[in-house]
């Protein structure tokens, strides 16, 4: 069965013991923070980072309101993270959530610029001796929240949820959170009329789903959360909802808020990263072959060439799209 | 607290005042949740907008040391209410479970702040005769049950709130008129019998020199509303650390023997005469005056101290004890005063951080140097161990020697602690403690000290070397905590068995008991502190057979003033305790003072007189609770001509900041991410990541005034210290207007000092030598600053 977290804004205090408890479990290194006029830190999700409450102060009619929104990965149905990766490194778990395999990720940034709530982050490989990646060379991976997918396994709760002492976080199956969810979004109606939980329909359905007092916009989420896509690379069996956004038209080769630094990096990384996992035999059917290999160096050239192609194919269509904004 | 954590889940309007729960005792919410879930409303009374208030339903804001006002206008409230519409109150238990019938001494007086019995010279009610009931003939004190008697305790209180009219104290608070009577009216839907409502306080409350009178307002609120000793009421304290609760009822403080027993001083120089000075007496069947048994628990007390010593013909060993001088203070200020002196010249500071946490940390930093010595016992070396270090200080100038002795954390020791509901839990040995064997628990730290210095008495005497060397001391230099469990619970010495419970301890030297209060928590029958049955076998949350609670497992205490004379519940929903007339016998929790039915014993069995004090003769400040400016204030007093609480003491005159100079209000605090002085959690790289700085919040108002931004440094000032900090310009703050003055609030947390991951100034740079005069608890949250730019 599916599982989930169910966050609830209206139990939420923000004493942060999800932050610490996430980093404690992980054994997350701290961040150098300072004090920016606000009580949020660390100032945003890092790879060291990966839950965190943002605070939100909002000042209406005489009277305040603070805000306090969980951020970390969303674990989407619809994970286009899973379908852009380049290495195979993204996969779901049967309980329903999203995964790194970090001996796989070479950090490529494709996720966090498709993320439809930019949650990955890119750090070193070895920021936390959890993980414990036997990597071929030091190098940049992804890191973002793993839904405590140790813990879930073997019967526990994730350390974020059981922390709680509210109950605003709450783990359990997805469909009874689901319930619990529209049963709570009804009691509170008369407080906040604008109540209402967000995930149950969005990306196929997130896997962490909000209680949310107000209207999305206003904790920080996107209001219908939308992902880009990136051109396919191989055979692989893309699902339905992605094909037909495709073919909708919906998705763009390149989302907004991407940098084009980013898609350089990428695009290099990936070719990098598929000569990489050629070279460890790491792709079915293909025979490791090792450096020596000429074969690998004519890849390796075709990759460069192949990047700054698809790097200039790129430039140029947001160019002509930015031109078409601007006439119309 | 009255009640415990789980029960705050039983009430229906929950007020929250005085205290910051959702941040500084986050568990708490779990049940301030579960009471909302179920459509109670919350009420978040404070100075600053904060978490807490973030989850209100209403949330006033007010000026920081007004509190009094604030409930005086409640008080007038409900009493206009309980008069007009006297069918929304529970009467009977006013009637008869409070004082509000009964005569005073018609001498009584209060006239333009002061009450009758004040001596302007010495600062004090000299005199408290005429705040005394007036007696029948037999001993008992009279009443009018009509509350027409113009000396009853109803008529006083009714004239004496006359002045908190609803524009009087929003002038003085600086709360809106609207916000006060929507609050009022909340809160006082709570009287009617089936509704329950909770107080929850901390420091917010005690930390002003008004601070005891500050929660006797709210006992009068809450007696004239019935919320004592029901589920879901009460006045609860919230504690602010997990064993602040153990360490008060083992007389953490110098005016206290363990279980509360009154500390012996100069004015009782033999047992005799202390013994009578603890025993109250009541001519009054009804009354169960609990007190007249202190003492067998002092006696008992002693043989647990002096074992085979104490005998009748040695005053079972009174004379060993010290003597305090009548009437002397010996609390925090007046420690650190002699200390500056050189009155005090050794201090031992045990998981205590006074560097950082006492008030006026400049003139507490200084008070250190002129120790000869100094030991610290702590898991890391404090701001306190290495005041010598301290920024400005040169270590060459200072002769302290100083000793830190490293202390194992919770998980590497076994022991008992006792939470804010009184709940005992006992909890084992986890780990062996990092940086191995170096580091020792508490227990061994004190006992080898014990033991070294008996042998030092022993060998060279010294003076009333008896008290030390006839100590009974029999926990070696390896000591299990079980053993000091079980003196502390008791022994029957005739059987050499433990004591079932407190109610058979004997003033003749055959019981021994370390403390009464616990006296039941380690009998034949096992560790019961050590209990984990999460089953509940009570409707309202009362888990009695998960750990132990003091006194008697008694889990809500004056629980028999919630029922009515025949012993039925005044809630049926939410009984507590119930008569059985059939079974003969009380069901639910443990019976408040046992007997039979409702009508045979008053509820309030710890006071002589049995009931609640709406009128309260115990104070030294006066019997109702009465507004007075703090120390340091902008604005001239509105409901009096006495500006400052007449009862104060003020140590240092000279260093009273004035408006003109320091024209804002400071008020400090404690935010969730830190503990206390920070000792603890600024040495967490995670905590410090999470709150790495001092910072100081201000409204948009004064920011603009004064041209901040929000992240930029500022300095905070006052007329003993100044403190840098980044600001946090904020909306959760706004100016009020006082008295046709506009006010602002300068609030900044105290978490900080010199040592550990992150640094910064403690807030106590700025706060001063002055406290409340019942407890000396100092005046943190209200005192005068000015604040500019870095």
């Amino acid at each position: 069965m599916e599982k989930a977290i169910l966050f609830d804004t209206s139990k939420c205090v923000a004493c942060r013991a999800c932050q610490v408890a996430c980093k404690q479990w992980w054994e997350l290194p701290a961040v150098a923070t300072t004090n920016r006029g606000t009580y949020e830190n660390p100032s945003d999700l890092a790879p060291q980072t990966w839950n965190k409450i943002r605070f939100k102060e909002i000042g209406h009619n005489g009277t305040v309101r603070w805000l306090f929104t969980r951020q970390s990965c969303m674990h989407c149905t619809e994970a286009v993270c899973v379908w852009v990766c380049p290495t195979y490194a993204r996969s779901y778990n049967e309980l329903g959530y999203v995964v790194i395999d970090q001996e796989r990720c070479i950090g490529c940034a494709r996720c966090i610029a498709f993320c439809p709530f930019g949650v990955p982050r890119i750090g070193r490989y070895n920021i936390t001796p959890r993980l414990s990646v036997e990597l071929g060379t030091p190098r940049d991976i992804a890191y973002k929240c793993e839904f405590c997918k140790d813990r879930v396994e073997d019967g526990l709760t994730p350390a974020c949820a059981k922390t709680c002492p509210t109950g605003a976080t709450q783990f359990g199956e997805r469909a009874d959170l689901v319930e619990l969810g529209k049963i709570r979004v009804d009691a509170i109606k008369a407080t906040y009329p604008e109540a209402r939980l967000y995930g149950e329909k969005e990306l196929g359905g997130l896997h962490v789903i909000y209680i949310l007092t107000d209207a999305p916009g206003i904790h920080g989420l996107p209001e219908s959360p939308q992902f880009g896509t990136y051109t396919k690379f191989d055979e692989k069996s893309y699902p339905d909802w992605y094909n037909k956004a495709v073919a909708d038209g919906k998705l763009s080769t390149f989302p907004e808020g991407a940098k084009p630094e980013w898609y350089l990096q990428s695009a290099g990384e990936a070719a990098g990263g598929q000569l990489a996992a050629f070279e460890r035999g790491q792709v079915e059917g293909v025979p490791a072959t090792g450096w020596k290999n000429p074969a690998v160096w004519t890849l390796l050239g075709l990759g460069v060439i192949g990047a700054g192609a698809a790097l200039w194919w790129t430039l140029q269509r947001r160019m002509t799209r930015q031109k078409e904004k601007k006439k119309t | 607290m009255t009640n415990h954590w789980i029960d705050i889940g039983n009430s229906d309007v929950i007020l929250i005042m005085g205290s910051n729960a959702a941040e500084n005792h986050p568990i708490s919410f779990r049940w301030v949740t579960k009471a909302m879930e179920k459509g109670a409303k919350l009420i978040h009374v404070d100075p600053r907008f904060t978490r807490t208030s973030a989850q209100a339903h209403i949330y006033a804001p007010i000026r920081s040391g007004t509190d009094i006002a604030f409930m005086g206008g409640m008080t007038r409230y409900i009493v206009e209410d309980v008069e007009n519409n006297p069918r929304n109150y529970n009467m009977a238990y006013l009637r008869e479970y409070t004082n509000a019938g009964w005569l005073i001494n018609s001498g009584y007086a209060f006239s333009d702040g002061i009450f009758s019995g004040y001596d302007s010279a010495t600062r004090t009610y000299k005199d408290k005769s005429t705040w005394q009931y007036q007696l029948d003939d037999t001993g008992i004190p009279k009443r009018d049950m009509t509350f027409q008697n113009p000396n009853c305790v109803f008529q006083l209180l009714k004239r004496h709130y006359s002045r908190y009219d609803i524009d009087t104290v929003s002038r003085v608070t600086g709360t809106s008129r609207e916000l006060l009577l929507k609050v009022y009216q909340v809160f006082a839907s709570t009287g009617q019998s089936n509704r329950a409502g909770t107080i929850m306080y901390a420091m917010g409350t005690t930390q002003h020199t008004v601070g005891s009178q500050n929660v006797r307002a709210y006992s009068v609120i809450q007696l004239l509303l019935g919320n004592m000793g029901i589920a879901g009421g009460g006045i609860n304290a919230l504690r602010g650390e997990a064993n602040v609760q153990g360490a008060t009822d083992h007389a953490l403080l110098f005016n206290y023997l363990p279980g509360y027993l009154p500390a012996p001083s100069t004015a009782h120089p033999t047992l005799a005469k202390y013994l009578e000075a603890i025993t109250p007496v009541s001519k009054d069947p009804r009354s169960g005056n609990w007190k007249q048994h202190q003492p067998k628990y002092a006696v008992s007390l002693l043989k647990a101290w002096y074992g085979d010593t104490a005998t009748k013909d040695n005053e079972f060993g009174y004379q060993y004890l010290p003597k305090i001088q009548a009437g002397g203070n010996y609390s925090w200020i007046p420690l650190f005063e002699a200390m500056e002196q050189g009155t005090i010249k050794g201090l031992l500071t045990w998981g205590m951080n006074p560097a950082v946490g006492g008030p006026n940390s400049n003139a507490e930093r200084k008070a250190q140097d002129e120790l000869d010595w100094l030991v610290v016992a702590d898991l890391w070396e404090t701001e306190t161990a290495a005041f010598w270090k301290r920024p400005g200080a040169d270590p060459k100038e200072i002769k302290t020697e100083v000793f830190l002795l490293p202390a194992c954390a919770t998980w590497a020791k076994e022991g008992s602690i006792t939470n804010s509901g009184r709940w005992a839990q006992w909890r084992n040995k986890v780990t062996e403690p990092l940086a191995g064997s170096m580091r020792k628990s508490d227990l061994w730290i004190i006992s080898n000290l014990m033991l070294k210095i008996k042998a030092l008495y022993l060998g060279e005497n010294g003076p009333n070397a008896d008290a030390i060397t006839n100590l009974a001391w029999g926990y070696g230099e390896n000591p299990d905590p079980n053993t000091v469990a079980r003196e502390i619970n008791g022994y029957d010495l005739t059987i050499g068995k433990l004591m079932t419970n407190f109610l058979t301890l004997k003033d003749d030297g055959t019981t021994s008991c370390g403390n009464w209060l616990y006296s039941g928590s380690y009998n034949e029958t096992g560790n019961l502190m050590a209990r984990r049955d999460p089953k509940d076998n009570s409707t309202i949350g009362l888990y009695s057979n998960w750990a132990w609670c003091w006194p008697l497992n008694r889990r809500i205490i004056y629980n028999r003033a919630s029922v009515d004379l025949y012993g039925n519940p005044f809630d049926p929903k939410r009984p507590v305790v119930r008569w059985d007339p059939e079974g003969k016998k009380w069901m639910g929790d443990i019976i408040d003072g046992f007997g039979t039915r409702g009508a045979d014993l008053y509820p309030f069995i710890m006071l002589p007189e049995g009931v609640g004090r709406l009128f309260g003769m115990g104070m030294v400040d006066g019997p109702f609770p009465e507004h007075y400016e703090p120390w340091e204030t902008p604005v001239k007093n509105t409901l009096s001509g006495t500006q400052l609480n007449p009862a104060v003491k003020v140590w240092r005159p000279e260093e009273q900041g004035k408006p003109d100079k320091y024209p804002y209000i400071g008020t400090t605090y404690r935010v969730t991410e830190h503990w206390l002085s920070g000792a603890m959690t600024r040495n967490l790289p995670w905590l410090a990541e999470l709150m790495p700085d001092v910072f100081v919040e201000i409204d948009e108002e004064l920011a603009a005034e004064k041209g901040i931004t929000s992240g930029e440094k500022v300095i905070v000032e006052s007329a003993r210290g100044s403190v840098t900090g980044a600001a946090i310009v904020t909306k959760r703050l706004v100016p009020l207007t006082v008295d046709g003055q506009l006010i602002h609030h300068v609030a900044l947390p105290w978490h900080w000092g010199y040592m550990g991951i992150v640094t910064g100034d403690s807030a106590n740079l700025l706060t001063s030598h002055i406290g409340d005069p019942n407890t000396s608890m100092p005046e943190y949250k209200t005192f005068l600053v000015n604040i500019r730019r870095a």
